[in-house]
C-alpha cells in the first residue's frame, strides 16, 4: 500500500441530496397537476401580505394552499389562515432558508391531487435561498418599492435564480419617490427577459394582471402534464 | 449564512469517499465554486475549518477553484465569459444574455488522500 498522496476523482454536486428531493417534488407536482410557486424576498418586502391577498382572491376560483417558512414564529400561518385556505408553517429554527426536504416533510399527509396551486413562502432572506431548489415550477422574487431600486444589483444571484420579479407596495411608490424605470432596468440587467409584475396587496392594484398571469402558467403546465401522459 | 451547512455536507461527502478508499487520510478537497452559486468563498473557507473540527478531516485543506459566469450570446452565437454578475449582456456586442452556461457550480471535484 502506498503512502504517497494520490488524487481520487469525485465530481459530485454538494447539494445533490437537496436536488434529488427537489426533482422528486417537481415530478409529484407535475403528476398531480399542481402549479408550485415559491416566494423569496428580503424580510419585510410584503411576502405574507401578498400571499394573504393571493389566497383570498384565488380561494373562490381554485384549490389553493400554502406552506410558509419562518425562523421562529407561527404568526404568518395564523395571518394566512384567515383566507380559509389550507396553510402549514415550516419552522426552520436557526436555518436561514428552506430546503427541499423541509417542503417534502411539510407535505406529508397532503393529497396534492386535491390542489391546483401551491405557494411556498421562503424565509425572508435574499442570499441563502438562492442555492436551494425546492421543486417549485416558478420562483417569484419580491421587491418592495420602499427597498430601493438597486436591490437587484445588490443581490444578483437570487434575482438570476428567479423566474418572475414582483414589485410590491406600489401604493407607496409616490411617497418614497420610487424610480420604476431604474428598478426595471436593474432587473433586466441581472435577468434579461424576466417577467415583472407590479402589485399592491393593500389597494389590489395590479392583482388582476398577476392572477391572469398565474392562470396562464397553470393552463400551460396542465397542458404539458396532459401531453406527457 | 448557509455556508456552514454546505461545509458540513462537503465534510460528510469527503469522509464517505475516504472510507470507500480504505479509510484514507484526506489532505485536501478540491471544489469548483461558481460565481452564481450563492455561496461566498471566504465564508465557506472559514466554515470549512469549523466543520472539520473533531472529524477525520481536521487539518485538511479546502482548495477552491472559482468558476466565472459564462453565458451564451444569442447574437454572436458563442459562449462568452461575464466580468460582472450585475450585467448579463455580451461583452462584445452588448446583446442581452439570459442563458447561463456556467457559474452555478458547487461541486466536489476530487480528493487528495494518503494511506
Amino acid at each position: 500500500m502506498t503512502t504517497e498522496p494520490r488524487l481520487v476523482e469525485i465530481r459530485k454536486n454538494v447539494l445533490k441530496q437537496n436536488d434529488v428531493i427537489a426533482r422528486a417534488l417537481r415530478e409529484r407536482f407535475r403528476e398531480a397537476g399542481v402549479l408550485a410557486v415559491s416566494l423569496v424576498s428580503s424580510p419585510g418586502a410584503g411576502k405574507t401580505a401578498f400571499l394573504e391577498k393571493t389566497l383570498t382572491l384565488l380561494r373562490p376560483r381554485c384549490r389553493v394552499a400554502a406552506l410558509v417558512g419562518d425562523l421562529a414564529t407561527e404568526n404568518d400561518a395564523a395571518r394566512l389562515a384567515r383566507s380559509q385556505a389550507p396553510v402549514k408553517q415550516i419552522l426552520t429554527g436557526t436555518v436561514c432558508h428552506l430546503e427541499a426536504a423541509m417542503v417534502q416533510s411539510a407535505l406529508e399527509g397532503w393529497d396534492l391531487a386535491q390542489l391546483d396551486l401551491l405557494f411556498i413562502e421562503n424565509v425572508g432572506n435574499l442570499v441563502c435561498p438562492s442555492s436551494y431548489d425546492l421543486g417549485e415550477d416558478l420562483r417569484f422574487v419580491l421587491l418592495s418599492v420602499t427597498e430601493g431600486e438597486d436591490k437587484p444589483l445588490k443581490y444578483p444571484t437570487i434575482f438570476n435564480s428567479a423566474d418572475v420579479a414582483v414589485i410590491t407596495k406600489t401604493d407607496l411608490a409616490a411617497a418614497v419617490e420610487f424610480d420604476e424605470a431604474a428598478a426595471l432596468r436593474n432587473i433586466q440587467a441581472v435577468r434579461p427577459g424576466m417577467e415583472v409584475l407590479k402589485v399592491s396587496a393593500k389597494t389590489s392594484e395590479g392583482m388582476d394582471r398577476y392572477l391572469a398571469y398565474l392562470e396562464r402558467r397553470r393552463a400551460s403546465s396542465r397542458a404539458a402534464a396532459a401531453a406527457s401522459k | 449564512m448557509h455556508e456552514l451547512s454546505i461545509a458540513m455536507s462537503i465534510v460528510d461527502m469527503a469522509q464517505e469517499e475516504a472510507e470507500r478508499h480504505g479509510s484514507a487520510q484526506v489532505i485536501a478537497v478540491h471544489l469548483r465554486l461558481g460565481k452564481l452559486s450563492g455561496v461566498v468563498k471566504e465564508a465557506l473557507l472559514s466554515s470549512y475549518e469549523m466543520a472539520c473540527e473533531a472529524t477525520a478531516l481536521e487539518g485538511s485543506q479546502l482548495l477552491i477553484e472559482e468558476i466565472p459566469v459564462e453565458v451564451f450570446c444569442p447574437k454572436c452565437e458563442v459562449p462568452r465569459a461575464l466580468d460582472s454578475i450585475q450585467w448579463f449582456c455580451c461583452p462584445e456586442c452588448g446583446a442581452a444574455t439570459p442563458t447561463v452556461l456556467h457559474g452555478k457550480e458547487l461541486e466536489v471535484v476530487s480528493l487528495e488522500i494518503k494511506g
